[in-house]
């Protein structure tokens, strides 16, 4: 399998402070892959370098072409981020953030897509007019992954799709992204606090530290090694 | 009773005048949260250039008009590109005094290429009146109420209906998701600014028959878009509309039947629905309460 994204030496730095020093990372085409780490080792950054919400040094190349300039041009090259903290507009309705989703494509109508949400999320079809910020967190968590589906992504991107959640949520949530996966080949990058739960999802893994790829392996390599789950995945 | 209605349906005219300049102002405040206070004196030089098309360059009142607008849209992007943007990075008060340089500099340049002198409009729809059981209505009224309904309908259609509009309202509440999504914000802010000066545009160009032409012809309009935009709730385009027609006609009546208000009173009494709406009830009739979780 060839590399779908691939991350090489990618630095990052929030004014003096240095949040990226030299990642190198390659999401397969396909895959899930998880990125673990503590608070602060550069998870949520290194999402944010891909999407160019930070200005960032190094190689960014997703399907053979370098990813360079802002989150309107990586979103449009095929990259669909969904941000800490639900990625929805809790002031539009439920439709309209999912036609938001589809801003890129040209397509005459979106309704086949809707259609297909609706399948996955079969709440959100009844709910359409709802405003999204009267959802409950689990709903715009799922609401925010399918307008990341919308625009039919070559990578989707999640950071902590868990935060705040409540764990049968959580469960729903990683399980509807591996089936994404497995029925539809979508590529996924998560980023993740609860470890056993990315572990089990993602195919591979990279374990951050302050900013820099510690270790980095198959998930059943991660998972069996006591040490790396004892210093690094604390569990 | 007839002088009642005749006041209310001024009233009217002038609240859609408000109105339209006061959406033009929430435009703006909602995507950007930047009060424009060149609003009024970019209505003001749209406003001449209609007039030197019409009465210089002999053009008929409908072209002239549909060329204003397109001037105006086109000079409200060249200034968030090439004035506001710029700033942007900065504080909401960097920008703020920007607009307050722009008010300074459009006031001035009108006075420097068309002279301070007061000029008396034609107005579009003629001087007529129109006598409906005993209530005397002149048709500039009526007409200036028909074209800012039009105008609030376009308007409403354009954000609810279009691609481009749902992609404005994402960039206004939230950027940085919007970006994400693919829109390109910048640009969004850019169509704002054009809009609102075509909004600007119309106000000038309905007002103009009435308060006369002159470089300072929207100072005391732009209070009361102020005030219009305040009480219906400064990031509501409705309360825009509402809250104008409420100051127009609420104004009217005051001026009409309170003596003491009169003519002159009625600026002050402007600022104080202002003051007033501020201090007891700070998001307007329409403003929401945000809905925010951590």
């Amino acid at each position: 399998m060839s590399a779908l994204l691939e991350l090489r030496d990618v630095e990052a730095r929030y004014g003096p402070v240095q949040a990226l020093r030299g990642i190198s990372l390659e999401v397969p085409e396909g895959a899930i892959v998880a990125v673990l780490g503590a608070n602060g080792a550069g998870k949520t950054t290194t999402l944010r370098a891909v999407s160019g919400m930070v200005r960032r040094t190094g190689e960014i190349i997703l399907d053979g072409k370098p990813l360079t300039g802002g989150p309107e041009a990586v979103a449009r090259a095929g990259v669909a981020h969904v941000p800490e903290g639900r990625g929805t507009f809790t002031e539009l309705s439920v439709a309209e953030n999912l036609r938001l989703g589809a801003y890129t494509r040209r397509a005459r109508s979106l309704q086949a897509d809707i259609d297909r949400m609706g399948v996955w999320f079969p709440w959100l079809t009844e709910r359409a007019e709802q405003r999204a910020g009267t959802l409950s967190g689990g709903e715009q968590q799922m609401l925010a992954l399918a307008r990341a589906l919308m625009s039919r992504p070559r990578l989707l991107m999640l950071d902590e799709p868990s935060l705040g959640l409540a764990p049968m949520i959580v469960r729903e949530i990683f399980r509807i992204v591996r089936e994404l996966n497995e029925q539809e080949g979508l590529a996924v990058l998560v980023v993740e606090q609860d470890a056993k739960l990315a572990l089990e999802t993602a195919s591979s893994a990279y374990v951050l530290e302050v900013g820099k790829v510690a270790v980095s392996g198959s998930s059943a390599t991660l998972r069996d090694d006591e040490a790396v789950r004892r210093s690094y995945l604390g569990y | 009773m007839a002088n009642f209605f005749q006041q209310v349906v001024s009233g009217l005219a002038s609240g859609g005048i408000y109105a339209s300049l006061a959406l033009a102002i929430v435009l703006i405040h909602r995507a950007t949260g930047v009060i424009n206070f060149a609003q009024g004196e970019m209505a003001m030089f749209s406003t001449y250039i209609l007039w030197t098309l019409t009465t210089n360059h002999g053009w008929a009142y409908a072209p002239a008009l549909v060329a204003t607008l397109i001037i105006s849209f086109g000079g409200g992007v060249g200034i968030h590109q090439l004035v506001i943007r710029p700033n942007e990075k900065g504080s909401v008060l960097r920008v703020v005094i920007v607009t307050i340089g722009l008010l300074l500099a459009f006031n001035g340049l009108a006075t420097m290429i068309w002279s301070g002198e007061v000029r008396s409009v034609e107005s579009p729809f003629g001087s007529g009146t129109i006598d409906i059981g005993g209530v005397v209505i002149s048709v500039q009224d009526l007409g200036t109420i028909a074209v800012v309904l039009a105008t609030v309908v376009v308007m409403w259609a354009l954000f609810q209906f279009t691609k481009v509009g749902l992609a404005m309202r994402a960039a206004a509440v939230n950027p940085v998701e919007a970006r994400l999504v693919g829109v390109r914000v910048s640009s969004m802010l850019s169509l704002g600014w054009g809009l609102a000066a075509m909004l600007g545009a119309i106000a000038g160009s309905l007002a103009a028959p009435t308060v006369f032409l002159d470089p300072n012809m929207m100072q005391a309009i732009l209070i009361y878009a102020f005030a219009a935009a305040v009480l219906g709730g400064i990031d509501s385009p409705i309360g825009a509309v509402v809250g104008g027609l409420i100051v127009g006609v609420g104004l009217n009546l005051l001026g009409a039947y309170v003596d003491f208000v009169g003519a002159s009173l009625r600026l002050p009494a402007a600022l104080a629905v202002i003051l007033v709406v501020l201090l007891i009830k700070p998001s307007g009739l329409f403003g929401k309460s945000e809905v925010k979780k951590v």
